[in-house]
């Protein structure tokens, strides 16, 4: 569904991002992993029109586009759930679902159907902690600030979900929760990519593994054809004497 | 329902005010009059309307030092046009708030796409406008403004009457915009505040209102064969006009709640696909605006300009209406009621002290003192969420 080709990203003299390629399909959870400091975020941030890219092609369903804002990459049906989280801590946790694509009545927002299909987006996720869809975002916890941001992400009929290490602060119950939707996600044809850290997430969910390593991509392999060793040999020297 | 009172940010400044005039009241009996109050009113009305612009630009955590000149400006621009350019009094009324939308569009310019500090910008700016009155006044002179629909605004009332008029409107309007509400939520089958509590806010708006158009309705004049003098005053029904739109952009419209990401994580913003930097000249453009209707109702009130209009402290008392009613200095978080309440409570201060014949100088310590605790609170309830607690 989504593909990039050749993605250089610098910051300044910092080459961040190095001739990436990756292939993402629908249907599939692609694990994206590497070191603290790979540039997995960076990645996801160019695809998301956050940074724009210094060259490289990306792809849609084959087609190259051009993402140049959060808006080009929300229309082509990419939603990304950052890493930083990215909330209003001021505003509550409707008003932050539906920031920037409010539903609206003529020009009055319309609140009663955003707050409706908060509550249904939530209960869908099995979230019940959250004790009301009008509380400030500031009062949530962290956990509960990450299940918010996931559930805005899939909120929208979107085609590509992108997780940047969406488990990081969750308890062992609501992990088990999101990798399950992560799954059923991809199982009703989504493509998604989940970036994380944790060995036993990424092979419990996913289909295919991408590796980065100092911002090269240097593997991309079917989960069921490596083993953890391999993988974490991948993520800390950027190669595996058993993969080519 | 004394939950809900407790968490009104409102709380704090409507208790100030009922202390306040408590105390006034004691220490000078002229001080709970009807022509009193009345004067209150017209007095704070420019404070308030420029403080109200004020909100949009603190809402995004950043401060608008030049508003104050800035209405000076405008307001020199109307008593130019009308007094030397015979203009009609609403093309002079449109020239001033056309300057004032000019100069927002210009500091939002400077501070959103140039990336200059909106502190410096608009230090620099106070300077700037404090000369550009100057100029337009001819070094200092004092312009008179004669034209009557402008002298009425902040110097003349209403019939009693139509008072009464305008008070059951807006009481009736605010019952059916809060029934309206309440019957679409329901309908969605989301969680509506219960009927009783709107009912009583509706009953308090009520008898707010009742009263204040009763005191303002009583015969002010002190020789009534001379001239009567009875009803609410006209800029009352500006400043609530005022006030019910910008609530409503704020509060009702994807605008208004832009606005709020913005001043509350700038990168969210950014990253649900919100143009930030015209939201940030967009809050610019309509701080000066309503600069500028303060001003005009600084013309009106004083029936003149001179390059002091909108000087002194024209700008510290509109900032401490904000802060005072509970407008976040960090951005993120405040009201355009907000101005309205702290506008009433520096309005009874600077009044009642007058009252007092105490002099200016204790005057502004104590308006200053006033800033400054509300700053104080503003800064620590902040500082006890971060702390979670
Ligand atoms: N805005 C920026 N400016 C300069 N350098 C940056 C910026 N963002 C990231 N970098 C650099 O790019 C490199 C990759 O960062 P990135 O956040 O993509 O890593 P990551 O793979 O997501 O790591 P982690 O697992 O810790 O989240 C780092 O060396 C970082 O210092
Ligand atoms: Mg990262």
């Amino acid at each position: 569904m989504l593909e990039v080709r050749g993605i250089n990203k610098s910051f300044g003299p910092v080459h961040v991002l190095r001739d990436v390629a990756l292939t993402v399909r629908s249907g599939e959870v692609t694990a994206l992993v590497g070191d603290n400091g790979a540039g997995k975020s960076t990645l996801v941030k160019c695809i998301g029109g956050i940074y724009p890219i210094d060259n490289g092609e990306i792809l849609v369903d084959g087609k190259p586009v051009h993402i140049h804002s959060p808006r080009d990459a929300a229309g082509l049906g990419i939603e990304i759930v950052y890493q930083d989280l990215a909330l209003c801590d001021n505003l509550d946790i409707v008003q932050n679902m539906f920031l920037g694509r409010e539903r609206r009545r003529g020009i009055v927002l319309d609140e009663p159907s955003m707050e409706h299909l908060a509550e249904q987006t939530l209960a869908s996720l099995s979230i019940r902690t959250v004790s009301s869809v009008r509380q400030a975002v500031a009062s949530l916890s962290g956990g509960q600030r990450q299940t918010v941001a996931i559930a805005k992400a899939v909120l929208w009929n979107s085609r590509l979900v992108i997780l940047d290490e969406p488990t990081a602060a969750l308890g062992v119950a609501q992990t088990a929760q999101v990798l399950e939707l992560v799954r059923r996600l991809a199982d009703n044809g989504l493509a998604v990519v989940l970036i994380s850290h944790n060995m036993n997430d990424v092979f419990a969910v996913s289909d295919r593994i991408a590796a980065l390593y100092l911002g090269q991509m240097v593997a991309q392999v079917k989960t069921t054809e490596v083993t953890h060793a391999q993988v974490v040999e991948l993520i800390t020297s950027g190669k595996s004497g058993t993969i080519a | 329902m004394i939950a809900t009172l407790k968490r009104s940010p409102a709380l704090p400044a409507i208790l100030g005010l009922v202390v306040l005039c408590a105390v006034f009241s004691a220490m000078r009996p002229a001080f709970f009059t009807p022509v009193n109050f009345a004067n209150l009113l017209q007095q704070g009305a420019a404070t308030t309307v420029i403080a109200m612009g004020l909100v949009f630009v603190l809402l995004l955590g950043e401060i608008d030092l030049s508003a104050g000149f800035a209405s000076g400006v405008c307001a020199a621009i109307l008593a130019v046009t009308l007094d030397q350019m015979s203009f009609p009094w609403y093309l002079s009324v449109g020239a001033a708030i056309a300057t004032g939308v000019v100069i927002g569009f210009l500091l939002g310019f400077l501070v959103a796409k140039i990336g200059i500090p909106s502190f410096v910008v608009t230090l620099a700016a106070f300077l700037a406008f404090q000369g550009v009155a100057l100029l337009l006044l001819e070094e200092g002179r004092n312009v008179s403004v004669r034209a009557p629909i402008i002298l009425a605004i902040a110097n003349k009332s209403m019939h009693p009457w139509i008072g009464w008029a305008f008070g059951a409107t807006a009481v009736a309007a605010f019952a059916a915009v809060q029934l309206w509400s309440w019957y679409r939520r329901r309908a969605k089958g989301v969680t509506a505040v219960p009927l009783r509590l709107t009912a009583l806010k509706v009953g308090a708006l009520a008898v707010l209102v009742i009263v204040t158009v009763s005191i303002l309705n009583q015969e002010r004049s002190f020789n009534v064969r001379i001239t009567s003098l009875k009803g609410v005053p006209i800029v009352v029904p500006i400043v609530v006009a005022l006030l019910v739109l910008w609530t409503f952009i704020l509060r009702r419209t994807a605008y208004g709640r832009h606005l709020y990401a913005v001043g509350g994580n700038r990168e969210a913003a950014r990253r649900a696909g919100i143009n930030v930097d015209r939201i940030r000249i967009s809050a610019f453009v309509i701080c000066s605006a309503m600069a500028a209707v303060g001003g005009i109702i600084a013309a009106s009130r004083g029936n003149s300009v001179d390059p002091n209009t909108g000087g002194s402290n024209v700008l510290l008392y509109a900032v401490g209406a904000a802060v005072i009613g509970g407008t976040s200095l960090f951005g993120g978080k405040g009201r355009v009621l907000d101005a309205v309440l702290g506008g009433l409570v520096v309005a009874v201060i600077d009044n009642g002290m007058s009252l007092l014949n105490y002099s200016s100088g204790i005057k502004f310590v104590v308006t200053g003192t006033v800033l400054l605790l509300a700053a104080g609170v503003d800064a620590l309830s902040r500082k006890r969420n971060a702390l979670g607690g």
